[in-house]
């Protein structure tokens, strides 16, 4: 039997917003424990929550990206449960009445785009954050819990989608697509590892061709996209084969642990919890006005989805897809407006200078543009040093652009025949058929020459006297 | 020689401004009564020795957040706790000098209606201490009328305000809903919790709510209130009483506090006012029984907090779950414990819709009923409770018969409308209350008609066996 995977995505994303979502705290990484805390975010008696309005727009202003609809009434609701990191015994959040729903998100492919509806975009508030203690300062033995509540009561949006996806590329696409728009609009650093962009996965598979929805289990604590598309991929393939051997899927939720990626994940049955959602009396209703709604929407530039497809049609559709969820299809449009190669500046950006780690807003596309249409011209090693640097302040292209790579075959016969002559074990063997040996020849003389023999000349030297 | 029994808040305020005593003679003065009345009143929970301020003292209802004094909300699960900061109401009296006397005695976390739910020991009425001084804010009730305070803060959430008022003999004031910061004050029923003025005439209690009342940045359900004035008028022209037929002839209610009631609108008409029969037939069949789903539903999540990890008692458990539950066990009181029960089960899901969401709408009817009966009448009025005074131990065994007290303060209090008790009279010995009930915002009404009819009524405040 053929099978169809169903997969749909809840995605919490931690917005970075100088206060809280309900109260004046600093929303930010450091500090002590628990010094960044107010009792409203501890829950002292008394204490009222106060929406933050900045998060309102921010969550309005993801909504608007993904196409949702803004509700002209917003409630918060109150989601009652006992657990330490949770000082009220409930998290504010909402439930029937979200700010924003109904949205999608195109996800474009080499062949066409996948439409992935939003079934809700909404505000609530993160947990504290628990550490577990104990003599060896591990959690197995732990003989206390405490709490850090810094981290209690900022700001999350949590996208939840339809279950739209059926396959892990898609979903892992969708994640960087999603990744990207936040990070763009400038709402989240939507870091993984930093926890600042979390998501769960619910898996199911059906027969393909059926409409029906299987039990799915959900996938939690994946903290990487390719981690999450192995995650997927294997509990697809988990779920055939217990339907193929006649069983049946049970719901459950699957925690991987991060650090062992290879390692299966833990399970556990949610116990059905019931939650006694009612909206929060001490909120008032959001009712977001339509003028503020028009200008995020004029604030919304051209989205990265929509920028893959136009870029797509000079390049590929792969380069288009890495220069744009990689942050740098805007560095790539300048250096190819400042006279590059459009396919030569998205190889460059692609590979050498993501490995370079350099902030594309650092650099200066005129002399970015000058390295890139120079690079078969100059040494390799020159460029390689020049694009190291491409991000310094000040940084000028020139001093790289007069190293001239050596073409001339005088001055490199000499160096090949010498090196030939010190490996005669390596060349018999090419001589034989060994092609890729080659590579070490011409690695040799670039080591030779530092890196200034142009490896093309050199590449047709060595075949020729090797007569291969 | 200060009288605390009969000064009023004007008055002492006038000796101050005149140079006559300073203001630690008055506060001196005030503890000297809670020395000598305190001990058979149990109004207060806390006493303070000296409070900074340059005016005339307060006290405040335990459920009010204070910053360095304890605030227990009547709970032995906040037995010990000491806020770190101030309720906006406190900051608001103290930012106008006024110097806080005390925390006086609630019903646990305000549930009840005879502080007999009081984890500390019920308070005593002054007119007879055989008897309750209502509840939950029966601790400020018995210190006003007992001269252990000026005036003092309340809370109300069904009635807290009113039902004391009315069965000590004096002023209490439930200001409409959102006038009042709620900021700082251990929540019971957010929707319908308020802070309010308790004092020996509605010229101060006027005054008191202009003191707190306004917009708090800190909660979100707070707005802009108009001006208030203080009343001077004592006629009633051109006021439309309206007397709802259910409120003012509902099974229950003693023939001594009819009459006493309907001297007191015979007294209105009188002075001017045009009185009118009015009905609110389904805000009283239906009132009582939408509260008690909605203020225990609020309840059992306001109090989820109280978990023994950053305040409070804290009994030692194996793990978190254990030490949850044996706090909440050892902490919490009966009636707490009920109505988290309640309102667990009113929330659950499957249940949701049959309870809650059934009487969040009917609290919407109760609403548009008011609403319609306030486009005849500028206000409406009926006795505060069904009953004088009563014994202590009389209702306490049965929950049921103690709610059906605030049978009449409640169904306006659903309705988020302010509404004021005034002395009418006296039944046995014992006061009744009257209640005016305004539509939204209309204090100023309530001051107005309360201020010319117990300049009309002239009752004694002071406890006859007192004086
Ligand atoms: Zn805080």
């Amino acid at each position: 039997m053929n099978w169809e995977p169903v997969i749909g995505l809840e995605i919490h994303v931690q917005l970075k917003t100088r206060t809280k979502m309900f109260c004046r705290c600093a929303n930010s990484f450091g500090g002590g424990p628990n010094t960044q805390t107010c009792p409203v975010c501890l829950a002292f008696p008394g204490a009222l929550p106060v929406a933050n309005k900045r998060a309102v727009e921010e969550c309005i202003k993801l909504g608007l990206a993904l196409e949702c609809e803004i509700a002209d009434r917003a409630v918060f609701h109150r989601k009652n449960y006992f657990y330490p990191d949770l000082p009220k015994a409930y998290q504010i959040s909402q439930y029937d009445e979200p700010l924003c729903s109904n949205g999608k998100l195109a996800v474009p492919t080499a062949d066409g785009e996948i439409v992935i509806g939003i079934t809700r975009a909404h505000l609530e508030e993160d947990a504290a954050k628990n550490v577990h203690v104990a003599a060896s300062g591990r959690l197995h033995g732990a003989t206390a819990t405490l709490v850090d509540f810094n981290r209690g009561g900022t700001p999350l949006v949590e996208i939840v989608t339809e279950p739209d996806l059926h396959d892990a590329d898609t979903a892992k696409r969708f994640l960087q697509l999603l990744r990207q728009t936040v990070v763009e609009l400038d709402l989240s650093d939507a870091e993984l590892e930093k926890g600042s962009m979390r998501f769960d996965v619910n898996v199911s598979v059906r027969p393909a061709g059926s409409n029906e929805l299987r039990t799915r289990t959900e996938l939690k604590n994946m903290n990487s996209f390719n981690f999450a598309a192995k995650g997927i991929e294997r509990e697809i393939a988990r779920q055939i084969r217990i339907y193929e051997e006649g069983g049946t899927v049970e719901q459950e939720t699957l925690h991987f642990d991060p650090t062992q990626e290879d390692s299966p994940p833990s399970r556990s049955k949610e116990e059905a919890q019931d939650y006694r959602y009612f909206p929060d009396p001490d909120l008032v209703p959001v009712h977001p006005p339509a003028e503020l709604v028009e200008k995020l929407q004029r604030e919304i530039g051209e989205l990265p989805g929509a920028r893959i497809k136009r870029i797509a049609d000079t390049l590929s559709f792969y380069d288009a897809d890495v220069l744009v969820t990689g942050g740098l299809d805007k560095l790539w449009s300048d250096v190819v407006a400042a006279g590059a190669d459009a396919k030569e500046a998205a190889n460059v950006l692609s590979n050498q200078f993501v490995a370079a780690g350099i902030a594309p807003d650092a650099v200066n596309a005129g002399e970015l543009a000058k390295l890139v249409a120079a690079r078969s011209e100059i040494p390799r090693a020159a460029f390689d040093e020049a694009l190291a640097k491409v991000g310094d302040a000040g940084f000028t292209a020139a001093p790289y652009l007069a190293q001239k790579v050596v073409a001339d075959t005088g001055e490199l016969d000499p160096i090949i025949d010498k090196i030939i002559e010190a490996n005669p074990g390596q060349a018999e063997q090419f001589r034989s058929g060994k092609d890729g040996l080659l590579g070490f020849f011409v690695g040799q003389v670039m080591k030779e020459t530092g890196g200034k023999a142009d490896p093309r000349v050199v590449n047709e030297r060595v075949r020729a006297k090797l007569g291969a | 020689m200060i009288d605390t029994l009969r000064l009023t808040a004007e008055a002492a305020n006038d000796l101050l401004t005149a140079g006559e005593v300073s203001s630690d003679e008055l506060f001196s003065a005030y503890l000297a009564a809670i020395g000598e009345r305190d001990p058979e009143l149990h109004a207060y929970l806390h006493v303070c020795d000296d409070s900074p301020g340059e005016g005339i003292p307060i006290a405040i209802k335990d459920v009010i957040g204070t910053k360095g004094v304890p605030t227990t909300a009547g709970s032995k699960i906040l037995e010990n706790y000491v806020p770190v900061f101030d309720s906006t109401v406190a900051a608001r009296c103290k930012a106008r000098g006024l110097r806080l006397l005390g925390k006086t005695n609630t019903d646990e976390f305000a549930m009840g209606s005879s502080t007999e739910n009081s984890a500390y020991g019920p308070s005593r009425n002054p007119w007879d201490p055989a008897r309750v001084p209502g509840g939950s804010g029966g601790g400020s009730a018995a210190a006003v009328s007992g001269g252990l305070a000026p005036w003092a803060l309340g809370s109300d959430t069904g009635g807290s305000i009113k039902q004391p008022a009315a069965l000590c003999g004096h002023v209490g004031l439930r200001p409409t809903y959102g006038t009042v910061s709620r900021y700082g004050v251990v929540a019971f029923a957010s929707s319908l919790d308020q802070v309010g003025p308790v004092a020996k005439n509605v010229r101060d209690c006027a005054f008191l709510y202009s003191v707190i009342a306004g917009r708090d940045e800190n909660d979100s359900t707070t707005v802009d209130v108009p001006a208030v004035e203080l009343p001077t008028l004592e006629d009633l022209k051109g006021l439309r009483i309206g007397v709802p037929k259910e409120m003012n002839e509902a099974e229950g209610i003693e023939p001594g506090v009819t009459a006493a009631v309907r001297a007191a609108i015979e007294l209105a008409e009188s002075l001017g006012a045009e009185v009118g029969e009015c009905s609110l037939p389904r805000s009283v069949e239906y009132g009582v029984a939408c509260y008690y789903l909605v203020a225990p539903a609020e309840a059992s999540s306001n109090l989820g907090r109280y978990d023994g990890a950053r305040y409070g008692l804290r009994s030692d458990g194996a793990d978190f779950r254990e030490m949850l539950m044996n706090t909440r066990h050892d902490g919490f009181g009966d009636e707490p414990k009920r109505r988290i029960m309640i309102g667990t089960y009113a929330l659950s899901s499957g249940y949701y819709d049959a309870y809650y969401g059934k009487a969040q709408r009917v609290r919407t009817m109760i609403r548009r009923e008011h609403a319609d009966v306030f486009e005849k009448f500028d206000l409406i009025v009926s006795p505060t409770s069904p009953t004088v005074a009563f014994k202590l131990g009389e209702k306490a065994g049965n929950p049921l018969a103690m709610y059906l007290n605030d049978l009449l303060t409640i169904p306006s209090c659903m309705a988020g409308l302010p509404g004021m008790n005034i002395p009418a009279g006296l039944s046995e010995g014992l006061p009744v209350g009257l209640q005016l009930i305004g539509p939204q915002f209309s204090e100023n009404t309530l001051f107005r008609a309360g201020h010319a009819l117990e300049q009309a009524i002239g009752f004694d405040i002071v406890p006859e066996r007192l004086r």
